[in-house]
């Protein structure tokens, strides 16, 4: 048994793929919940029904889909570029201390400009912090996967050592967190019932931004002939080194933008405890997104579901917190199976449909 | 524990007898911060809610959420609890303080406690223990049993709650061995057991010969074991990860003090409180001493436990001295819950710094 190419994956099943990922999901998880001893229809409803319920769910479900969709929205233009940036974490976690450190200093500002300013210091920070990498990337050659991770455990280990020291509440018995941000500090909420804040909006805006760029600018085409061979692109006359550096700062002021949307929105103040995964997450949602702006507003629902959901059957049906972890797995294998599956093809041994070509298509496995 | 399993018989008994019974139970909420697993903090408090669960029968109603991150998330999940009804809500760690006091807030009617924090409102009390009463006694056999004169320890946080017992344990280590020393590694994380037992490694590299901690699991005792070392435990009774090398654990209790909160809440004389018991309560008390541990160690260890029991003993009593040799505590007087609570130094023996 081997794999080979197909020569023309079906456009169809490209956009399918992750549907059915999704279905073949919730039958994997049905049948996992009916061998833990719980019935699988209520189970299921309990996942990804009875969160969003309600408006409070919804609005919890758009509290955990703010940060992620921002992170997502910057990665999505770097993977076009093919630009692998896996340092959105960082990005947010640096950009979160920096934000923070200005939103301390500005308790007692009034004035309309105070959180235009933290907005911008946190898009700043997460561009100094994905510029890190761009440098190393464009003058030392240096893979920015490699670089883009590494600087994650720094900017960790920077914002530990920011609420452990010099940004640890004076009246706080020496525990490692920040002084509570006041009012004005704390971006607006949507209503006093809920805790979304107005960076919903601004995360709805940047991708109506994006998917102009993608698909009606000079730039946008600049970014997918990057993303298909940085030689062309060099041919052609890009920049690419250029756009290598636009494609990570913007995706550090995304990332930026998304820790003030955490930490001035739900959080409301520095703790050691603040990355949560997100800019990890934000992968998967680019993924299953398919790279574009309508897939990853989905799929960032979607994969905010599988966490409030995961929360539900916890206190619903006493289930294990791991639920979480093998949903989200669950649907990135089915989606990468999927996409294998449409762009190669498995031929059996004496398999009776004749190969075309076979000796000049590719073989992967063997 | 609900358990909703499916069942057309059982459904409709249920729904018979939840018509018979009089009154609506109490539905107990408890949050975690780790998952229940076999050992460790939130083992313990799993333990103590299937304590008062059994008790109060069917007064009550208990359900948990484990592994809840503490930040934004557990917020909600606090929230979630409080909308979907829960009368009493148990938040059982530090990082949850300012989630559970923003969500009171939005659910005045509902009661919350808050473990091991300082904050406290109308509808919110806390509770811990005085866990450096257990971690003092197991000091005194780490003390004995040390042959290097070198103890290691793997701290969390450098919080108060966890300095004090690095430093109980200490000066109980001073009891049995006065040229004892002590090296500290923090790993920032309260549960990570790769990260513990990495920390351990490096502790007995440095030479030290008896290991304790104040993190979840049990990867230190099993460092010890696998290195055929001694460490002591922490929270629960941890001999099952080290029969040679666990000498002893200090352990929690909560149940009394659940108890007592879930009856205050049922009688209606509940009010926010800071309750912080220790080995008198029944709060802390030491695992069984390994058998390596000569019998007059374990005299004396008794001894100073009825003392601290009696009132006759306080851990933190003077003369102690801190790492620069001055006294901070002089004899015949004894630090006061408020110091405590604001513990920031290291005595005398320790070496390192605290991070700032």
């Amino acid at each position: 048994m081997r794999i080979e190419k197909r020569l023309q994956p079906s456009r169809t099943m490209v956009l399918m793929s992750p549907v059915l990922a999704l279905v073949l999901t919730l039958l994997t998880g049905a049948a996992l919940f009916k061998l833990l001893g719980h019935p699988a229809g209520l189970s299921l409803y309990n996942y990804f029904i009875n969160p969003i319920s309600d408006w409070y769910g919804v609005s919890e479900l758009l509290v955990k889909v703010t940060p992620l969709l921002l992170c997502a929205i910057g990665l999505m233009l770097c993977f076009k570029g093919k630009v692998w940036n896996i340092g959105a974490e960082g990005q947010f976690i640096f950009a979160a201390l920096i934000s923070g450190y200005v939103s301390l200093q500005l308790l007692q500002a009034e004035g309309f400009w105070v959180l235009p300013v933290i907005i911008l210091s946190g898009a700043l920070a997460g561009m100094a912090w994905a510029g890190v990498a761009a440098l190393l990337k464009t003058h030392f050659g240096a893979s920015e996967i490699l670089t883009t991770i590494m600087l994650n455990y720094i900017a960790l280990n920077l914002l530990l050592w920011g609420v452990h020291g010099p940004l640890k509440d004076p009246d706080g018995y020496n525990f490692p967190e920040s002084a509570l941000f006041t009012d004005q500090t704390l971006l607006p909420l949507l209503s006093e019932d809920y805790r979304v804040t107005v960076a919903i909006y601004i995360a709805l805006f940047m991708l109506a931004v994006v998917w102009f760029v993608l698909s009606k600018t000079l730039f946008g085409f600049q970014i997918r002939v990057l993303g298909e061979s940085a030689r062309a692109a060099n041919f052609v006359g890009y920049n690419s080194k250029l756009l290598i550096w636009m494609l990570l700062l913007f995706s550090g002021a995304m990332a930026g933008v998304a820790a003030v949307s955490e930490v001035n929105g739900p959080v409301g103040q520095l703790i050691p405890t603040l990355n949560l995964g997100y800019g990890y997450a934000a992968i998967i949602v680019v993924f299953m997104g398919r790279m574009h702006p309508v897939g990853i507003l989905i799929a960032s629902f979607l994969l905010g579901l599988t966490y409030v959901g995961g929360e539900m059957v916890q206190i619903e049906q006493g289930m294990p917190k791991s639920i979480v972890g093998l949903f989200q797995g669950m649907l990135l294998f089915f989606l990468l199976a999927c996409d294998l599956l449409i762009h190669y093809r498995l031929v059996l041994p004496n398999s009776a449909i004749p190969s075309f070509s076979s000796r000049r298509s590719k073989q992967v496995v063997s | 524990m609900r358990r909703i399993r499916f069942s057309p018989l059982l459904a409709i008994l249920a729904i018979l007898f939840s018509a018979s019974s009089s009154a609506d139970p109490l539905k107990v909420g408890f949050v975690y911060v780790s998952p229940v697993g076999d050992a460790g903090w939130t083992y313990m408090h799993e333990q103590a809610r299937q304590i008062v669960s059994e008790e109060f029968g069917d007064q009550i109603e208990t359900a948990f959420v484990e592994g809840v991150a503490e930040g934004a998330d557990s917020e909600r999940v606090i929230r979630k609890m409080a909308k979907s009804g829960y009368d009493l809500i148990f938040t059982t760690s530090f990082g949850y303080m300012n989630p559970t006091i923003k969500a009171a807030k939005r659910f005045p009617k509902v009661t919350f406690e808050h473990a091991t924090g300082y904050k406290m409102a109308k509808n919110v009390g806390n509770y811990m223990t005085r866990d450096h009463e257990a971690r003092y006694l197991a000091g005194m056999v780490a003390g004995a049993m040390s042959k290097t004169d070198v103890l290691g320890f793997v701290g969390a946080f450098p919080i108060p709650e966890v300095v004090r017992g690095i430093n109980a344990y200490m000066l109980g280590a001073q009891q049995t061995n006065p040229d004892i020393t002590m090296k500290v590694i923090w790993v920032n994380t309260w549960h990570d057991p790769a990260r513990e037992r990495e920390a351990a490694e490096s502790l007995m590299l440095q030479g030290a010969d008896v290991l304790a901690m104040h993190t979840d699991s049990p990867a230190i005792i099993q460092a010890a074991e696998a290195n055929g070392k001694y460490a002591t435990g922490f929270n629960s009774d941890m001999s099952v990860y080290g029969p040679n090398a666990h000498l002893t654990s200090a352990m929690q209790h909560w149940h009394n003090m659940y108890r007592d909160k879930i009856q205050a809440v049922l009688d209606g004389s509940w009010k926010p409180t800071s309750v912080w018991h220790g080995l008198k309560q029944g709060a802390n008390d030491i695992a069984p001493i390994h058998s390596d541990v000569p019998d007059e160690i374990v005299a004396l260890v008794e001894q100073h436990k009825s003392q601290i029991v009696a009132g006759d003993r306080n851990v933190f009593q003077g003369p102690i001295y801190n790492q620069l040799n001055s006294i901070m505590v002089p004899e015949g007087s004894q630090m006061s819950d408020a110091e405590l609570l604001k513990f920031n130094w290291y005595v005398q023996g320790i070496e390192g710094k605290i991070p700032q």
